[in-house]
């Protein structure tokens, strides 16, 4: 049958493309388009000057080829020859070509730009759009700098056709996304966001989406834009389905634009005018009710378009976390997704639910659906909703179902798909961890871990359950037994060999009383598996043996035996001979107690972030696990070792015993011993028997120079608050204190909330604020800060939250935090804490926006030295510009755009509110990227200002 | 968006577009192990899918299939209807469109992406306005016809 091709068909184009797909092999492809180059290259070259139909076909074809994957170096010009044509059809084709094949070749860029520029003036909107897309097609660098200050004017322009504008928003939108210092809205700002209030629907559509990424990136200067999409979003959400005409789709109204509303509003916290944030709730609620009403239409099409604004309104939900109504509905209504027959819902589902389970108001709904989850991740059939039903169990894990989970995510393991069974071994080890009431639980399940997935056990893995049995003396002996139970199987993992010569090493002795385990059937148990091991295993096997001389004289003889053998003494592996010859000597020369000294139990390892949720941290990428995550897996890291009560010094001491410098000297019996070819790294290697290739120190020793230790130091407390309000401010296995702070002008609320941890109730709970230095201050002279609070209730059930709220008056800059001070006694102990208050100078900042020209005049205002504060410091956190600005904006300053010359710093100004008075301050970072160090300066009207702000601020980047 | 691919069955890619900027080498490295991700999953799987760092959103319809990448904040339930539209604005245009129709228009199956989405980011949704800027560009084209084996299966009619 034959078919008419739609608008101007290219017959020779059409004969090519069929001969393409006759042809048999790749082989015969390859021939007919390389005569066909050829043939196009000497139309190209000839003498006899082509029409436009004929450049528009040659074009066309090498579009074609290029497209099946071919190389082509040439037909460029010809098609830029097509853009100045006035045919239609054939400057469309020159674009298209040119949108597909971008070349930097300069000249053609010149003619290029040339030729959009013209149609961009042609008031032609056919030609307008055309150009509009391949400079959104295209979007180089180039093309920005020549069009980023004509588009906004196209795009706000009031005789600008509807479907221009779209082309123009879009387009601006790519550029900005490709070089946002190009793309400057300035003045056009308030006219774009307005472009919400268009009457053409496919107006707003196209804008919105520039909108969303202007917003992302200055939030307030697009902040007007929030009262306007609720007011759109709620016209959308309440019409009848066919009052949008031709945006109705399968009887959604407008689900594009509801979508991208919804997400605009994402940008930003929840509206602060009541009537907008009520009318927002309305439209929340009401999207939420229509889900419960039944289909309008059984196409997928419709439930699909409802469902995808159903999912933006709960990212939304989600987002702002403070409706707990609506949170407890969303959670319901991803309820039933869960057991949906189609599959992408239970997908969608299982993931939305895994971001509701981290929010304190839905924990608890999400957890009611855990068996659901289980199931989906026994029966799911695509790895891929298993994948998500894995994540959410992990999320919704916490001390009341954690034993559940962790059983099923091991049993799930057995049968696990390859691709993610690493995952899944670091998430059973975090959560295992974390919320391990006893030891013998965690010692269990990390062995099982390693006897079922052995292969994706991972270093990091191994080593934290070695970190935690020393680290606890009361897990200890079951450690020993549990491990020396599972080296009997026949056939055992490396890892629990590892695993099992280190503990035996360390603890033996305390299992050895009982006969089946005596010294010698310990050691001839591991030595059974010597052989069937790798290098770094076996040279730990080797360790763990001169610590049995050490425990055990009675296996000193049988072990030195073994040393001895050629296997050991002159293997060909240098390391393992070096060790066999320097334990061998070690045990015949020293004297009993100089061996007790050299192979002294290990000290216990310094408290710090699991290295395992480090790992699976890098795995995923940042920002994948949630903030509150991580906090909860730092905190109760360290519970599990043993220590939220064990203050940084103790951390820092045991990370000293840790390091091979003490006993170092010992080593100088090395010098008795043959050395062998490659010797000068062995320095740490008696005291870390974890090192397998005596070069590098155990992973775990070097991380703990690495991350801050658990209980911050006071100062450290208050850096974390600095560019925030809002997070947990203490923790131990007790108590945990919660806080939320709202500051305006020289005013602030702090909110605290104090949990009690335990089962028990805490009595006389009490707490008290002061201003350090207080006493001693004359008391004609206001102290700086004027903290007012009520009593808190003296009594604290078991499991409960109290709540205080601290009013805060800034009477005059001040650099001292006050002080918390908190009494309650536990099961008859008197506790007693002693907190700085996250109150710093900059939370009574009141942003100031001003011009450039502003600024730098009174920047020069303020040049005496006193008024100025600077720190060149190194960069203690990456040097990321999106997290650089948050930081700076949450300091409360406002961030100011093209002012610095140089666009890699910053300036920012803001004025510090106090009661006695106002201080103006600018602000002014530059980043040396190569260097990654960092020059800040303050200038204030008031020198201790600057000065306070300074050393803040010098902490923060 | 980042890109959008059409490939058929056997692999062969049908159109691509691209809203990241790419080395060309790049672009085939990822189509290629893409097609292959894809078409190594069963029917009746889910239309998403975690790809690299990428979420991904496939359908199929009769022998082709259509595949977005996007972004992490991005809606997966209304790209899928991004394709849909997509495919009636397609079949809209040819009058039941099939594999053929865009292998030999390939073009015009770019022209009309670009009056549909624009950067990676729907720009009219509406089916009426798209068609009517197409029909307007086409009125500005001498017409001819192109006669073309036609072994019929509409895309629209099998939607999997």
């Amino acid at each position: 049958m034959p078919a008419v091709s739609k608008g101007d068909g290219m017959r020779g184009l059409a004969v090519f493309i069929s001969d393409i797909r006759n042809c048999k092999s790749k082989e015969a492809e390859i021939k007919r388009i390389n005569k066909e180059l050829a043939n196009i290259r000497s139309k190209f070259k000839g003498d006899k000057a082509l029409d436009g139909y004929s450049k528009k076909k040659y074009v066309c074809k090498l579009l074609f080829i290029f497209l099946l994957g071919h190389d082509i170096d040439f037909g460029h010009m010809e098609a830029v020859n097509l853009l100045s044509s006035n045919k239609y059809t054939e400057k469309q084709i020159g674009y298209l070509f040119i949108s597909v094949l971008v070349n930097s070749n300069s000249e053609l860029i010149r003619l290029i730009n040339n030729a959009i520029k013209n149609d961009l003036s042609s008031r032609n909107p056919t030609f307008m759009c055309l150009a509009l897309h391949c400079i959104a097609n295209v979007g180089s660098r180039e093309m920005a700098e020549a069009f980023a200050g004509e588009i906004p004017r196209i795009l706000v322009a009031g005789d600008t056709m509807d479907s221009v504008k779209q082309s123009a928003a879009l387009c601006l939108l790519r550029l900005y996304k490709a070089s946002p210092d190009l793309v400057l809205m300035g003045e056009w700002t308030s006219r774009v966001v307005h472009l919400l209030n268009d009457q053409h629907m496919g107006v707003v559509t196209a804008a919105i989406s520039l909108i969303t990424c202007l917003s992302q990136k200055n939030p307030d200067e697009f902040k007007t834009c929030v009262s306007l999409a609720v007011s759109r979003l709620s016209r959308i959400v309440s019409s009848a389905s066919t009052d949008l005409q031709d945006y109705t789709y399968y009887f959604v109204p407008a689900p594009w634009l509801s979508c991208k509303l919804l997400r605009l509003l994402q940008c930003y916290p929840p509206p602060e005018d009541g009537a907008v944030k009520g009318r927002l709730v309305e439209c929340l609620e009401t999207i939420l009710n229509k889900a419960q009403e039944p289909p309008k239409s059984k196409k997928v099409q419709h439930s699909n378009a409802k469902n995808a604004i159903l999912f933006e309104a709960i990212s939304l939900i989600i987002h702002y976390d403070s409706e707990p109504n609506l949170l407890v509905r969303a959670c319901n209504q991803l309820g039933q997704f869960l057991q949906h027959r189609e599959t992408n819902l239970r997908y969608l589902a299982l993931e939305s639910m895994c971001t509701l389970a981290s929010s304190e108001f839905s924990h608890e709904a999400v957890k009611t659906h855990i068996e659901t989850v289980i199931n989906a991740l026994k029966t799911e059939r695509d790895v891929s909703v298993r994948q998500r039903a894995a994540d959410l169990l992990y999320a919704m894990c916490d001390r009341s179902n954690a034993k559940q989970i962790v059983a099923e995510m091991l049993s799930y393991l057995e049968t696990a798909d390859y691709s993610i069974r690493e995952e899944m071994v670091l998430k059973v080890a975090i959560l295992a961890e974390k919320y391990a009431v006893d030891y013998s639980w965690y010692v269990d399940t990390i062995l099982n871990l390693i006897r079922i997935a052995g292969d994706y056990v991972s270093e990091e893995v191994w080593y934290r359950v070695i970190q935690i049995v020393i680290n606890r003396d009361d897990v200890q002996g079951y450690a020993a037994k549990t491990v020396f139970e599972a080296l009997q199987a026949p056939a055992c993992h490396e890892n629990m060999v590892k695993v099992g010569g280190y503990i035996l090493g360390e603890f033996g002795n305390l299992i050895a009383g009982d006969p089946r385990s005596s010294p010698l059937v310990q050691f001839n148990l591991l030595h059974s598996k010597f052989h069937l091991c790798s290098v770094p295993t076996r040279a730990l096997l080797l360790s763990a043996y001169i610590k049995f001389i050490n425990l055990f004289p009675e296996t000193k003889a049988t072990i030195q035996e073994v040393l001895r053998s050629d296997s050991q003494i002159r293997n060909s592996d240098v390391e393992l001979q070096q060790r066999a010859v320097e334990y061998l000597k070690l045990s015949s020369i020293a004297s009993t107690d100089v061996l007790a000294t050299v192979l002294e139990e290990m000290p216990p390892f310094p408290e710090r972030e699991s290295s395992i949720l480090a790992k699976l941290k890098k795995k995923k990428g940042p920002g994948v696990v949630p903030v509150s995550e991580l906090e909860d897996g730092k905190r109760e890291g360290g519970e599990l070792n043993g220590g939220g009560d064990r203050g940084p010094d103790s951390a820092m001491s045991a990370s000293n015993a840790s390091t091979p410098s003490p006993s170092a000297d010992l080593l100088g019996l090395r010098s008795a011993a043959p050395v062998s070819a490659a010797a000068p790294s062995a320095g740490s290697l008696l005291v870390d028997v974890f090192s397998e290739s005596g070069a590098a120190l155990s992973p775990l020793l070097r991380l703990s120079e690495d991350l801050a230790p658990l209980c911050p130091r006071r100062d450290e407390l208050l850096n974390k608050f600095v560019c925030k309000n809002n997070g947990v401010l203490f923790e131990n296995q007790l108590l945990q204190i919660g806080i939320k702070s709202e500051y305006r002008q020289n005013l602030g609320r702090m909110y605290l909330f104090y949990g009690n941890k335990t089962s028990v109730q805490f009595a006389s709970f009490s707490t008290t604020v002061s201003y350090p230095g207080e006493l001693q201050s004359h008391i004609l002279t206001p102290l700086p800060l004027n903290v007012q609070t009520k009593p808190v209730e003296p009594l604290v059930e078991g499991g409960a939250q109290v709540q205080q709220v601290l009013n805060i008056e800034c009477i005059t800059d001040f650099s001292e935090a006050p002080q918390l001070n908190i009494k309650f006694r536990y099961g008859g102990a008197l506790q007693n804490i002693t907190l700085k208050l996250p109150v710093t100078i900059n939370k009574f900042f009141q942003p100031t926006e001003m011009a450039a020209t502003d600024f730098f005049q009174r920047w020069k205002q303020l040049s005496q030295p006193q008024q100025e504060a600077q720190k060149i410091f190194k960069a203690n956190h990456g040097m990321d510009t999106e997290v650089l600005k948050a930081k700076l904006l949450g300091l409360g300053t406002a961030l100011l755009e093209n002012v610095d010359p140089n666009p890699e710093n910053y300036v920012c100004a803001g004025v510090v509110q106090t009661k006695s008075q106002q201080v103006g301050v600018l602000l002014r970072l530059e980043p040396n990227a190569q260097a990654q160090m960092y020059r800040l300066t303050l200038r204030s009207s008031k020198d201790t200002v600057s000065k306070r702000l300074c050393d803040l601020l010098a902490e923060q980047f | 968006m980042r890109f959008m691919l059409l490939f058929s069955r056997q692999g062969k890619l049908r159109l691509q577009k691209w809203y990241v900027p790419l080395g060309d080498q790049e672009k085939r490295r990822l189509g290629r192990e893409l097609v292959q991700t894809i078409l190594g999953r069963k029917a009746k799987m889910c239309s998403f899918l975690e790809w690299r760092d990428l979420k991904v959103v496939y359908k199929r319809y009769a022998s082709l299939y259509f595949c977005c990448a996007i972004e992490e904040q991005d809606n997966e339930l209304i790209t899928l209807e991004v394709i849909h539209r997509y495919v009636e604005l397609l079949d809209k245009y040819f009058g039941s469109v099939c594999e053929l129709d865009i292998i030999f228009n390939f073009e015009k199956a770019y022209f009309i992406l670009d009056e549909f989405l624009l950067g990676g980011e729907a720009q009219e949704t509406s089916k009426k306005s798209v068609l009517k800027a197409i029909e307007q560009a086409d009125q500005l084209q001498e017409v001819r016809a192109v006669y073309l084996p036609r072994p019929l299966i509409p895309l629209i009619s099998q939607a999997f």
